[in-house]
C-alpha cells in the first residue's frame, strides 16, 4: 500500500515500507557505494532530482549539499515517489557560444559564454569546458547568477605550455561554440545567514569564484563583514584592483586586501602570502564562513589554519585549482 | 527497574558527537606528536572519520569490527604508529570530554572502550 517508487535513469525501483533507498537499490543490484548504513560515513550520498528529500536523510550534510538535494540513501525512507541520480553534473553538457573575450591582466583572460536556455548555477561553482577534440578542464564561475541566468563568465589563466589555457587565449574566438558541463561544486554563497562574517582568500585566478560569491552576497543584502584577500607574487599577477577598491567605497562592510608574496614592498599592498596575511588579521574565526580558491597548497594550509582559528569545518568552502600533470590529458 | 540508558545516550548521542568532533579534531591537528598522521587534504572526509571514531568510542551504533580497525590503521602502523601515539589520542579524547563537562565516570567508560581497541588499531 505504501510502496514508493524510485526512478533512476531507466530503472523504476520499488521501495517497500520500512526499507531505505539504499536497501531498495541494493535489492535491485544497483551498484552504489556504502559502508556504515547509519549515516556516518556519507559514502552512500546521492541526489534527488525532483523534490527535497526527507530532512532526516540530510542529517549531517553541509547546507550547500542540502540545498542541492543531496541525501544519504541509508537514512532515506521515502515519503513519496522519488527521482534520483547517481551521476554527477559533470556528465551533462550544454553547447554555449563565446560572446566576449578580454584580458584582465597579461595572463588572465575573461571569457563570457552564452546559452539559449537559462542555466542553473551559482557563482563560485565551476564548470568543465570540453573542446571539440574532447580535452576537458575546469573553470570557476565569476559572474552573479541573480543578474544573468543565460551566460557565464570565467577567468582563464594562461599557463606556459598549458594545452587548454593557451588554446583558449590564442585560438578560441568570439562566435565559437564549446561544450560546458552542468555546474558543479559546493563553494558558493547561500543567503541563509546574512549577518555571518565572510573571509575569502584567493590566489591568481582564484579571484574568479570569489568575485561571483561577493557579488551574490552583496546583491542578497549580506550585512556581515566581507573580507577579501587576493594574493600573487608580483603586482602583475593581481587584477581588478581598482574595481575592488571601488567596491570598498560602495559597501561599508566590504574590505579588500591585495597581498604580494615577493620581497618587493609596494604601497597599498600587504606583504606576505594571502592566507598568512588573512589569518594574522583576525584573532578568531569562530562562526565565520570561509571561502578559499586557487593554488592547492594555499587552500590546504588555509583550511587548516582557519579551522585551528575556530572556524567549523562545515563553514570552510574551498576549491583547489589542481592542475593536472602534462601526462594527464 | 532495569538499567536502560546506554553510555552513548548518557553522553547525549549524536548531538554529543557533533559537539565533540571539532574540538577533538582541533586538538589532534595541534598535537605535534600525532598530527602528521592526520595530514589529509580532505578535511571534511577526515572529520567524518573522526565522527565515526567518536561514535564508536562513545559506545554508539557502528558497524566496525576489530578487523576493520586493523585494516583502517594498517597504513599508519607502517608509518610508525605505536603506543605513544595511541596514548596521545586517548589523552586528546579525555581532554575533549573534560572540556565538554562530561562527568569523570563517563570519561572513564569512554576510555575503556578506546582502550579495548588498542591491539587492533596497532595491528598486534
Ligand atoms: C575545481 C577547479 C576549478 C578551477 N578553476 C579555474 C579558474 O577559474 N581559472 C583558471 O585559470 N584555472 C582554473 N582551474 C585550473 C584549470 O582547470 C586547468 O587545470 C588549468 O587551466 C591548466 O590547464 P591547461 O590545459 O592549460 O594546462 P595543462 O596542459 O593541463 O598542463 C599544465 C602544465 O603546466 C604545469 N604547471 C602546473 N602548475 C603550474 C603553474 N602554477 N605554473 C606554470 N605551470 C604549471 C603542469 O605540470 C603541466 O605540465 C581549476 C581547476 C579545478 C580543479
Ligand atoms: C582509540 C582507538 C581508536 C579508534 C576506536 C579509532 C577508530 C577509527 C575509525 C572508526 C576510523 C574511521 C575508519 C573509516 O571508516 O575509514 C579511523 C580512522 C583513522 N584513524 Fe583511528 N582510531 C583509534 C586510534 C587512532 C590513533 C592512535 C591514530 C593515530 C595517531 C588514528 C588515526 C586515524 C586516521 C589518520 C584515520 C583516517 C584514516 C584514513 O585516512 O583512511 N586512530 N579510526
Ligand atoms: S552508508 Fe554510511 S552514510 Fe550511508
Amino acid at each position: 500500500m505504501s510502496l514508493k517508487t524510485i526512478k533512476l535513469d531507466d530503472h523504476v525501483i520499488a521501495c517497500q515500507e520500512g526499507d531505505s533507498v539504499l536497501d531498495a537499490l541494493l535489492r535491485d543490484n544497483i551498484d552504489i557505494p556504502y559502508h556504515c548504513r547509519r549515516g556516518v560515513c556519507q559514502s552512500c550520498m546521492i541526489r534527488s532530482l525532483d523534490d527535497a528529500p526527507p530532512a532526516a536523510s540530510q542529517n549531517g550534510l553541509t547546507d550547500v549539499l542540502q540545498h542541492q538535494n543531496y541525501f544519504l540513501a541509508c537514512l532515506c525512507y521515502p515519503e513519496q515517489d522519488m527521482t534520483i541520480s547517481l551521476n554527477s553534473p559533470k556528465d551533462f553538457f550544454t553547447e554555449m557560444t563565446v560572446i566576449d573575450k578580454k584580458l584582465l591582466n597579461l595572463d588572465i583572460l575573461s571569457l563570457t559564454l552564452k546559452c539559449n536556455t537559462p542555466l542553473n548555477y551559482y557563482a563560485g561553482q565551476f564548470v568543465n569546458l570540453k573542446r571539440h577534440d574532447g580535452l576537458q578542464r575546469s573553470y570557476s564561475i565569476a559572474n552573479n547568477h541573480l543578474l544573468n541566468t543565460d551566460s557565464l563568465t570565467l577567468h582563464i589563466r594562461k599557463l606556459k605550455g598549458g594545452l587548454f589555457s593557451e588554446w583558449a587565449h590564442q585560438e578560441l574566438a568570439v562566435g565559437d561554440t564549446i561544450d560546458i558541463s552542468d555546474s558543479q561544486g559546493l563553494c558558493y554563497y547561500l543567503p541563509n545567514q546574512l549577518d555571518q562574517n565572510l573571509m575569502l582568500i584567493g590566489t591568481g585566478s582564484g579571484l574568479a569564484p570569489l568575485l561571483g560569491i561577493i557579488s551574490e552576497a552583496l546583491h542578497q543584502g549580506h550585512s556581515g563583514d566581507i573580507h577579501l584577500f587576493h594574493g600573487s607574487r608580483e603586482v602583475e599577477g593581481l587584477y581588478l584592483i581598482e574595481e575592488m577598491q571601488q567596491l570598498t567605497q560602495q559597501y561599508q562592510n566590504f574590505y579588500y586586501t591585495p597581498c604580494l608574496s615577493s620581497d618587493t614592498l609596494s604601497n597599498g599592498f600587504a606583504k606576505g602570502r594571502s592566507h598568512d596575511v588573512a589569518m594574522s588579521s583576525i584573532s578568531s574565526l569562530k562562526d565565520w564562513r570561509i571561502y578559499l580558491c586557487g593554488h592547492p597548497d594555499m587552500v590546504h594550509q588555509a583550511k587548516r589554519q582557519a579551522f585551528l582559528k575556530g572556524a567549523a569545518i562545515q563553514n570552510i568552502y574551498a576549491d583547489a585549482f589542481h592542475v593536472g600533470t602534462a601526462l594527464a590529458k | 527497574m532495569t538499567e536502560t540508558t546506554t553510555l552513548y545516550e548518557q553522553l547525549g548521542g549524536e548531538a554529543a558527537v557533533n559537539a565533540a568532533v571539532d574540538i577533538f579534531y582541533r586538538k589532534v591537528l595541534s598535537d605535534y606528536r600525532i598530527n602528521r598522521f592526520f595530514d589529509d587534504v580532505n578535511m571534511a572526509q577526515q572529520a567524518a572519520k573522526q565522527k565515526a571514531f567518536l561514535t564508536m568510542a562513545f559506545g554508539g551504533p557502528h558497524n566496525y569490527t576489530g578487523e576493520d580497525m586493523r585494516k583502517g590503521h594498517a597504513h599508519l602502523v607502517k608509518l610508525g604508529l605505536d603506543d605513544s601515539h595511541f596514548d596521545a589520542v586517548m589523552e586528546n579524547l579525555g581532554a575533549t570530554l573534560a572540556e565538554l563537562n562530561v562527568p569523570q565516570e563517563l570519561i572513564a567508560q569512554v576510555a575503556a572502550i578506546g582502550e579495548s581497541t588498542r591491539n587492533d588499531v596497532l595491528g598486534r
